[in-house]
């Protein structure tokens, strides 16, 4: 009895708990290329997919269907275990960061005090999904993705890092949920607006998107690192590159569009429930994602690391010291 | 000065954002896509689409079997056989065309006397096999009935510039 009580309950009551985020989660990725295709398509003046079902909205269950029945091909030169591997790895990685994400005051599964600092790991490891398939490929176009891909992850998260500080240096606090209720007055996305805006680049460039989506250049690298993918295991890279766009919107409006918080503490603002406001967040920075990417030429690899380490580097690191300044001038240091 | 205007500029990304805002208003612009199966667009009277032989409004078929056709055409993709019929009068017994090498010129019908080979407004054939792409003179005729209306308007539409 006292089993059940400690182990069973509190189990069933985490995987459940985790299903009702994973579920959803999934649903959004599969509309997400669904949103995507209608956005780029109507900026490009076409209509987008619209012939599958309702204005085409089982398009992503047909998509889905079409890659489930491929065969998963194994290169003969590839290190088996690695190459299968690598999907799951960075499909996984982009599940797992959900845990700590809040949806509501209390709406989250993990509320661990650490909260961002297990953000940043979980993205960094990101990065060995990449490289492990670009290896284990033993193709050279693969390999080739994989390099670019790991260089720029690795050079935007030290912005991306600085910019972390500036936003916990005005919180006080490393739980994502103090975040949040730190910005109860004002949205750091006005204060920090310099910051927000290279945060928002720099995570466009760690999720690998345009116009920083080198790493899969079409016209050089066929397809960049999952070029000798097919079937599932390309539904996973997939899957895990639009769970990782959503993610980091979901992280930007923690951080700068806070979070579940409404626009306006007044009226007909705060009957709205949370998770509704962060929802809609979410889905205006994909938008902005798409919409930068229906817009934008793709970077030169040496623009694009001339921007990282040349430009956003110094710029962020001086805006920690400014925010540092004045937050100790004013004494507001929280 | 110059300098620190294009740095002011290029720090506060005036020209991505005006970029942005080209897109946005295109996000919005009503759409140009043709809805293809369900809507198609128009074609041209002089549209050269898959190959028809035509008969006469007594249901006599046109072709007497010249062969200029089958001379100019110029990927050699038509076979003709001919000999008299009982009636005496000249007709073909093998009229075949091999879509696989046809090359959509319109010569055949420039060259036909009687407008008997034409190519129609026709340009949905695909087929699954090749086999079903070598027309003979039956899926000709055929093709002929299907589309009369159409094809005699074309050639209507067309005749004062022939």
């Amino acid at each position: 009895m006292e089993f059940i009580d400690t182990y069973v309950i509190p189990g069933a009551i985490i995987v459940a708990q985790i299903l009702a985020l994973v579920v959803p989660l999934l649903v959004a990725v599969a509309y997400l290329t669904y949103f995507e295709r209608k956005v780029i398509g109507a900026i490009q003046l076409r209509k987008g997919p619209n012939v599958v079902g309702p204005f085409g909205l089982f398009q992503p269950f047909a998509d889905a269907l079409k890659l489930l029945s491929k065969e998963t091909i194994l290169p003969a030169g590839a290190n088996k275990i690695i190459f299968l591997l690598a999907p799951m790895l960075t499909f996984v990685l982009s599940l797992i960061a959900w845990a700590v994400i809040p949806f509501d005051e209390g709406m989250v599964i993990a509320d661990i005090n650490v909260g961002v600092l297990y953000l940043f790991a979980i993205s960094s490891l990101g990065v060995y999904g990449v490289i492990m398939s670009g290896w284990a490929s033993n193709s050279k176009y693969a390999f080739l993705g994989a390099l670019r891909s790991a260089a720029q992850m690795v050079s935007y998260e030290v912005s991306i890092g600085f910019v972390i500080i500036t936003v916990l240096l005005c919180v006080g606090s490393l739980n994502l949920t103090d975040i949040v209720e730190a910005q109860k007055t004002v949205w750091f996305a006005i204060p920090l607006l310099p910051m927000f805006v290279v945060f928002f680049i720099s995570a466009l460039a760690e999720t690998n998107r345009a116009p920083f989506d080198l790493p899969e250049g079409e016209s050089e690298l066929v397809a960049g690192y999952f070029v000798e993918y097919s079937s599932m295991s390309f539904a996973l890279f997939f899957l895990g590159e639009y769970a990782n766009m959503i993610l980091m919107s979901g992280i930007t409006c923690v951080l700068f569009l806070g979070g579940w918080l409404p626009p306006f503490d007044i009226a007909p603002f705060n009957w709205v429930p949370g998770p509704i406001w962060f929802i809609l967040k979410i889905s205006l920075v994909l938008f902005v994602f798409l919409w930068v990417r229906a817009t934008f030429p793709r970077y030169r690899y040496d623009q694009l690391m001339r921007l990282g380490w040349k430009i956003f580097l110094p710029l962020s690191l001086f805006w920690v010291v400014v925010t540092a300044g004045v937050l100790v001038a004013f004494d507001w240091v929280p | 000065m110059a300098s620190v205007e294009y740095r002011a500029k290029s720090m506060l990304l005036t020209e991505l954002v005006s970029g942005m805002a080209l897109t946005l208003k295109y996000f919005f612009r009503p759409k140009v896509t043709i809805n293809y199966p369900y809507e198609k667009g128009p074609i041209s009277p002089r549209f050269r689409g898959e190959h028809a032989l035509r008969r006469y409004p007594n249901g006599e078929e046109r072709c007497i079997a010249c062969k200029l056709c089958e001379a100019i055409c110029p990927a050699q993709a038509i076979t003709i056989e001919a000999e008299p019929r009982d009636d005496g009068s000249r007709r073909t017994t093998r009229y075949d065309i091999d879509m696989t090498k046809c090359i959509y010129c319109g010569f055949c019908q420039e060259a036909c006397p009687v407008d008997a080979i034409v190519e129609g407004p026709n340009f949905e054939f695909a087929t699954e096999t090749r086999e079903e792409l070598f027309y003979n003179k039956d899926k000709l005729l055929a093709n002929g009935d299907r589309w009369e209306v159409e094809i005699s308007r074309n050639l209507t539409a067309d005749a004062p510039y022939r």
